[in-house]
This record gives structure tokens, C-alpha cells and sequence, in this order.
């Protein structure tokens, strides 16, 4: 995705990871901005159905050419679905970060979790 | 923070910068991976001007460089180019070098950028019994490399004259500008190392670019050697280490006498406990520099491969693992991986 795109209808967390929430799940992913930093992906290690994440911890790792990095929950829950299509199309989470690139769908523990987080704007002028 | 000439070019076509042994470099343009297939497939341009050049002239220079380079320089004709390594009188390896004959008593060396200075004043160190001059040439050099299938018919349309072959090395004047063009690489493809005043490197890379060679960063100039298995200093060599355990015996002619040769010859003969070796991994994953080896030993080199398209990389592993075709774990930030160790290179032509 060559242009720099934040959604209206997701919420972010600072270490450059959306999440959109429906009724009491949600889907995660990381933003245009953290897979541009990171480059081309080429691995993404899938997490286990049935793992807990907690709001600001890292669950996973994506991992480019040259380096991995950590990927954070926005908001805590129980993983209920990981993209499996990822193992095979990594760079999915390049070409198309908020739709084939999500990563896991969450059944969340704490929907009040998502006052803390940002909506598009404060999180494109944070960037700067 | 220096800046290569080539600086305002890098930027402004779209460039990742990154510091590297002191100097802005690009890591990529278009992407790591699409700049690789490019190398392999077509032709790609690199700027490696932030390496060292280090001349050494004068009726000693010959016998100087005997004593200082492991490998056998009076091999070296006119017009020749050879890859040794210097190492300290232990015989840890203090960096791995090209050395050029351009006339009888005058040679260039190229360094690697982290190791210039250090480089530079071990040789003046040991100049003092020889009748020869070791002069640092880094600001008179702009270093490119073109590699790729494509690149000798590139360069070749915009020279005055032939190229020359593989390890050999000769003055031309390419796109208008005076240089010493190189038989030499560092990405198992065919193609040349271009040495050049530095005010003319912006009008030479402009007119290969012109003429089709895909700007390639540091990120790829990686894959790259690390699929034929190259050493890149800091990871796979260090002055911890000697050539033996590396794979580098074959650049040492202990003959010669030169700085740690006796204790070359030592290693030749009781092997070293561990010995660097290529790898694959089996499945997913990808091994990074720094992973233990599960039983003994570490990933000096660890990346993705563009081209076979999985984790490879090169390790210090114990010599009971070393043979090709043993299977070793990785410990991958706390994940085993499995791995097989391979002969070089891991990428071969036509694979």
C-alpha cells in the first residue's frame, strides 16, 4: 500500500498497532506506518488459538528481511481466530494492513480497555 | 554522520538511510527483496563508497604486503586482484581484504569501512623495516559496484574500451569519467567494482541508472553475499577468531611468512573446535546473527533468502556438526528451529 492510510473506523495503540472492535470482538493488525518502518515482511509467526493477550504486551513477532519486530495487543482478550492465509502471503500485512492483513481476532475481556486508546486522527498527528 | 557523494542521489530517490560504520547509507530503494531479484535476474548499481582504499608503494611494497595479507601477493600480476585476510600474530582475523597490483610496486587494498583505521595504522605499525609508503586513499576514492547479468554489457556500452576479466583490474574511462574498473563483486554475480574520484561519481551512477541498473541498498548487497556464503566482517570474521576455523584456509600460504602464519599453520594442524558453516532451515523461521546453536556454537549470519525463499544464514557450529548434511537446532528466541548445515554456496545459478 504505497499511501499512508489510517481508517476512521479503527481504533490505534501507540506502538503502531489498530484494532477494530465489533459488539465484543475485535480484529488486530499492525498500521500502514509500522509495516513501512518494517519493510517487506516475509514471516509472521501465527499465535495460538486460545492465548490470552494483554493490552500493551507484545503477542506476536513480524519479521522482515532484516529485522523482527514485536507486535502489541491494543486491548486484552482471548484469541479466537489467527489469518492463516499469513503463513503463505506474508506480505498481505504490506499490501493491505487494515483487511487481508489483520493478524487475530480477539473475544475481548474489557471493552472499557478502549477509551485509552486513539481514534485515526490523534494517532496520524502522533506520528509526526 | 559522514555522507558518501552519493548521498543527495540516495535521498532522493526514496532511500532508506541508515548509519553503517559511520556513514549514511541507503538499506533500500524499492525493497530489499525486489532489489536482490534485480541483481540476480538483471543488473543492479550499489554505492560502497563509505569503504576503505589504503595504496602502498614504493621498492618494498611487494615484501611489505607479503608479511601484512595472507595470501601469496607475488601471485598477483599487473593488472591482478586477489581477496586475502590480515590477522594478528594469534592469528584472530583483523579484516578480509581485495589488494590490486597496479604496477609493479604500487598496490590498492580495499577495506571495509569499520575497519579502515584500524586497518591503516596496523600496516603503517609494521611498515617501518620496508622501503614503502602505505598512503590513505579513502577521500580519493568513490567506490560502485554494478553486478548482475546485465552489468558487463552495461558498463562495457559506456567504457572506452574492454572490461576486465574476473579478478583482474584495469584503467578505463566509463560515462565520460576516468576510473579503475574491477573484475571483483560481493554478490556471486558477474559484473564490476568501480573505483572513482569522487566528484564524478554523481554523473556515472546517473548514466548506469540511465541505462538500467536498478539502485540496490545494503539490505540486499546482505542476501545477497550471504546466499553464495560470503564473509562479512563483524559477523562471520572477528579478531576472536582465526581463518582456519572460518573457511578461509585456502586465501593462507603460511609460506609466505606472513603476520600469524605460525599460528595458522597450528590451527591447519589441530583443528579448531568449531568451524563456520552454511545452513538452511528447515521450515519456518528465520535464524539471526546471535542465536545459539543448540549443543554448541552460534548464528554468525542469519537472514531471509529472496531466492529460495526460507531462512539461511551461516554459523559457527562444533566440528562434529560441521559436515554437511547434519541436522542442528537454532534456538530462535526461544523457539527450537531445525536446520540443516549445507556446503557453499546455498544459491547456485540455474537453483
Amino acid at each position: 500500500m504505497r499511501q499512508a492510510s489510517y481508517p476512521d473506523d479503527l481504533l490505534y495503540h501507540s506502538e503502531h498497532d489498530w484494532a477494530r472492535v465489533e459488539g465484543e470482538e475485535a480484529t488486530f493488525g499492525i498500521t500502514w506506518y509500522a509495516q513501512d518502518a518494517l519493510g517487506e515482511v516475509v514471516y509472521f509467526d501465527l499465535p495460538k488459538v486460545g492465548a490470552t493477550v494483554s493490552s500493551g504486551e507484545a503477542y506476536a513477532e513480524v519479521e522482515s528481511v532484516k529485522a523482527v519486530s514485536d507486535v502489541y495487543a491494543p486491548l486484552s482478550g482471548e484469541i479466537v481466530a489467527v489469518n492463516d492465509a499469513l503463513a503463505d502471503q506474508p506480505e498481505a500485512i504490506n499490501e493491505d494492513p487494515y483487511g487481508n492483513g489483520w493478524l487475530v481476532k480477539v473475544k475481548l475481556s474489557d471493552l472499557a480497555e478502549r477509551d485509552s486508546l486513539m481514534d485515526a486522527a490523534a494517532y496520524e498527528s502522533s506520528l509526526t | 554522520m559522514r555522507s558518501t557523494p552519493l548521498h543527495d542521489r540516495h535521498v532522493a530517490a526514496g532511500a532508506r538511510m541508515m548509519p553503517f560504520a559511520g556513514f549514511e547509507m541507503p538499506v533500500q530503494y524499492r525493497g530489499i527483496r525486489e532489489e536482490h531479484i534485480a541483481v540476480r535476474r538483471s543488473v543492479g548499481i550499489f554505492d560502497v563508497s563509505h569503504m576503505g582504499q589504503v595504496e602502498t608503494r614504493g621498492p618494498d611494497a611487494e615484501r611489505f604486503l607479503q608479511r601484512m595479507l595472507s595470501n601469496d601477493v607475488r601471485r598477483v600480476p599487473e593488472g591482478g586482484a586477489q581477496y586475502s585476510v590480515m590477522c594478528r600474530e594469534d592469528a584472530g582475523v583483523l579484516d578480509d581484504l581485495f589488494t590490486y597490483r597496479l604496477a609493479e610496486n604500487h598496490f590498492l587494498t580495499v577495506t571495509n569501512a569499520a575497519n579502515h583505521e584500524r586497518d591503516l595504522g596496523w600496516l603503517r605499525d609494521h611498515a617501518g623495516d620496508f622501503d614503502a609508503d602505505v598512503l590513505d586513499c579513502a577521500d580519493r576514492y568513490a567506490m560502485l559496484a554494478v553486478q548482475g547479468p546485465q552489468a558487463r554489457k552495461l558498463v562495457g556500452r559506456l567504457a572506452d574500451g574492454a572490461l576486465p576479466p574476473r579478478m583482474h583490474c584495469c584503467e578505463r574511462t566509463v560515462a565520460g569519467a576516468t576510473m579503475l574498473v574491477c573484475g571483483t563483486g560481493y554478490t556471486g554475480e558477474d559484473g564490476v567494482e568501480l573505483l572513482l574520484t569522487p566528484d564524478a561519481a554523481e554523473d556515472v551512477w546517473d548514466a548506469m541508472v540511465q541505462a538500467g541498473a536498478e539502485p540496490a541498498g545494503l539490505g540486499a548487497r546482505d542476501t545477497l553475499r550471504l546466499e553464495v556464503c560470503f564473509h562479512l566482517y563483524g559477523n562471520d570474521l572477528c579478531e576472536d577468531r582465526g581463518p582456519i576455523e572460518a573457511g578461509l584456509g585456502w586465501c593462507c600460504k603460511e609460506e609466505t611468512g606472513f603476520i600469524g602464519a605460525a599460528a595458522v599453520a597450528e590451527a591447519r594442524n589441530s583443528p579448531p573446535a568449531e568451524r563456520l558453516v552454511p545452513f538452511v532451515v528447515e521450515g519456518a523461521g528465520i535464524a539471526r546473527p546471535g542465536n545459539p546453536v543448540v549443543g554448541g556454537g552460534e548464528v554468525s549470519s542469519g537472514t531471509f533468502s529472496p531466492c529460495l525463499r526460507r531462512g539461511i544464514g551461516m554459523a559457527y557450529v562444533s566440528a562434529q556438526a560441521s559436515e554437511p548434511g547434519t541436522a542442528i537446532e537454532i534456538d530462535v528466541r526461544g523457539t527450537i528451529r531445525q536446520a540443516t548445515v549445507e556446503r557453499k554456496p546455498l544459491y547456485r545459478k540455474g537453483s
